[in-house]
């Protein structure tokens, strides 16, 4: 990895890990100074790297310039509380500067930042977004992506929350059960989130994006380890990260470029993954609660069968109505008609594809150039050159080119 | 736009008019499919199934098992949807798939007013 790319990539898996960590340390209040520490770091390494180049272990060497900044900052801390503030009797534990960075540290301490960012203190939809900024180092365009909404709106949300964070003293511990089951939901969103950062985005950096979908599996693995948050929807949103991640390789051309589904090589969907799914997919059973992760889990099931049965696309679609039902998307609602197509065929679907309640975009005139493929090939044309109008990225325009040409 | 119930009323009380379990299934899944066109649309606000026991009260302190009394047709199900109109909702009821069966029948009514949690 060239010297240029590997700064952002780091970034944006270490930066996080550092944050959180010192939060631990130092308290929720003081996340802007654990901020500024953690981006200090960065900045030497830019400096540094570029003169002396890379050093052999890149992210070891951040945690060690992250450590020493930490503890000089504890210890002008000590210094002012001894010598400015004697009054304060028990600053003891300011004394204490030892950091802790080994891995299963790093990844409890992104746990209990979740957990505490999660306190109702925070207006729901600002947990997320500070949940993402924070511990998933988003841009603000991409969280505003992520909500569908603007970036004044994410940035407002942002700074309520950041008030919000260094005004009250939210706790870094684990919280007790009956709080840890009121947080867990935008926790498990937080962790879904991250892991569509990865595998959605446009981003041509493969390494990078693989890394995001396996920081959220492992987030989410560490839910189950623990027996209080070991819930049936922490196990679904586990099983739909496994069968999703059971394709990132064949999904993504040597170069990073997206392969479409039905050009994918199956050997190289990964058998192991898809089984590690199954296995939490059966662990989800439990218990009567059937969250969108089990209904999700399930499509994504049917996708890591390749044969195309009827019997695939009824389950499909039927689990479609059900998602649907407790959780509406749009994009939701454009999958769920193209498996009534393959189910029901054509007429049915295109008839139900013109009553959606969605904003004509690429994706929706590609469904409705596919729709009309069997059955008018002048409008189903028509619709894929509107698609193409409308395509944003080269992977888009060639997709639909494909579809033209054929 | 404004919520709507879709009341379904089926007729749970003559033996004859009962579906095997496969036309059960069949049925269940075209009611799966309906609500789902619904659901695609964000038009679906909620809804359950009803179990065929129950008990109907009357004043004096009657009460006898029910749902179903005296009409043939029993409540067997409702869901909640927004739509523009009447006539909206209307349409969207026209699609449901009990009214396959004979003497079955659906009902759409306005939620004029909702009692606060």
């Amino acid at each position: 990895m060239k010297n240029d790319n590997l700064i952002p990539h780091l970034f944006r898996t270490e930066y996080r890990k550092i944050v959180s960590v010192l939060c631990r340390k130092f308290g929720l209040e003081q996340f802007e100074v654990a901020e500024d520490i953690a981006s200090e770091t960065f900045l030497v390494a830019m400096h540094s790297w570029g003169i002396e180049g890379v050093p052999p272990n890149p992210a070891g060497w951040l945690y060690e310039v992250a450590k020493n900044k930490a503890k000089n900052h504890l210890h002008r801390n000590a210094i002012f509380n001894e010598k400015v503030a004697p009054v304060l009797a028990d600053n003891t534990a300011e004394y204490d500067s030892e950091i802790d960075l080994s891995p299963g540290h790093i990844a409890d301490s992104q746990l209990r930042m979740m957990f505490a960012i999660c306190d109702p203190a925070i207006a729901a939809e600002s947990q997320i977004a500070l949940s993402l900024r924070i511990l998933c180092g988003f841009g603000i365009g991409e969280i505003a992506d992520a909500f569908g909404t603007t970036k004044e709106v994410i940035n407002k949300r942002l700074t309520r929350a950041k008030e919000k964070l260094r005004s009250q003293k939210l706790s870094f511990e684990m919280p007790d059960s009956v709080i840890l089951s009121e947080r867990l939901d935008p926790v498990l969103l937080t962790i879904y989130l991250l892991f569509n950062e990865g595998y959605y985005s446009q981003s041509q950096h493969k390494t990078l994006r693989r890394d995001m979908c396996f920081d959220a599996m492992r987030l989410c693995l560490m839910l189950i380890e623990n027996t209080l948050t070991n819930q049936p929807k922490v196990n679904a949103l586990l099983a739909l990260m496994c069968f999703h991640a059971s394709r990132f390789d064949a999904r993504l051309s040597g170069s990073g470029e997206l392969v479409l589904y039905e050009e994918q090589d199956t050997s190289s969907w990964n058998s192991d993954l898809i089984s590690k799914g199954m296995h939490f997919l059966n662990q989800a059973k439990s218990g009567s609660q059937l969250s969108r992760y089990h209904l999700e889990a399930g499509i994504a099931f049917w996708h890591t069968q390749r044969e195309g049965t009827p019997a695939k696309w009824e389950q499909i679609l039927h689990l479609y109505n059900h998602l649907l039902q407790i959780n509406y998307s749009p994009v939701a609602a454009l999958n769920r008609t193209y498996a009534l197509f393959k189910a029901k065929g054509a007429q049915k679907a295109i008839a139900e594809a013109e009553k959606l309640d969605i904003e004509p975009d690429y994706f929706y005139f590609l469904l409705l150039g596919e729709l009309y493929s069997t059955i008018d090939a002048a409008k189903s044309v028509h619709y894929l050159q509107e698609a193409f109008k409308l395509a944003r990225t080269d992977a888009e325009k060639r997709a639909v080119k494909k579809k033209l040409v054929v | 736009m404004d919520e709507y119930l879709i009341l379904m009323r089926l007729d749970l009380l003559t033996k004859e008019a009962q579906p095997s379990p496969e036309q059960m299934q069949g049925f269940m899944e075209m009611y799966n499919n309906w609500v789902g066109d619904i659901a695609a649309r964000n038009r679906f606000v909620g809804g359950k199934g009803l179990s065929t026991e129950g008990k109907v009260l009357k004043p004096g302190g009657i009460v006898t098992d029910g749902p179903f009394v005296e009409i043939k047709e029993s409540l067997a199900g409702f869901i909640m949807v927004k739509a523009e109109s009447l006539e909206d909702a209307t349409a969207m009821a026209a699609a449901c798939p009990i009214l396959y069966g004979e003497g079955n029948s659906v009902e759409v009514r306005m939620i004029s007013s909702v009692h606060e949690k």
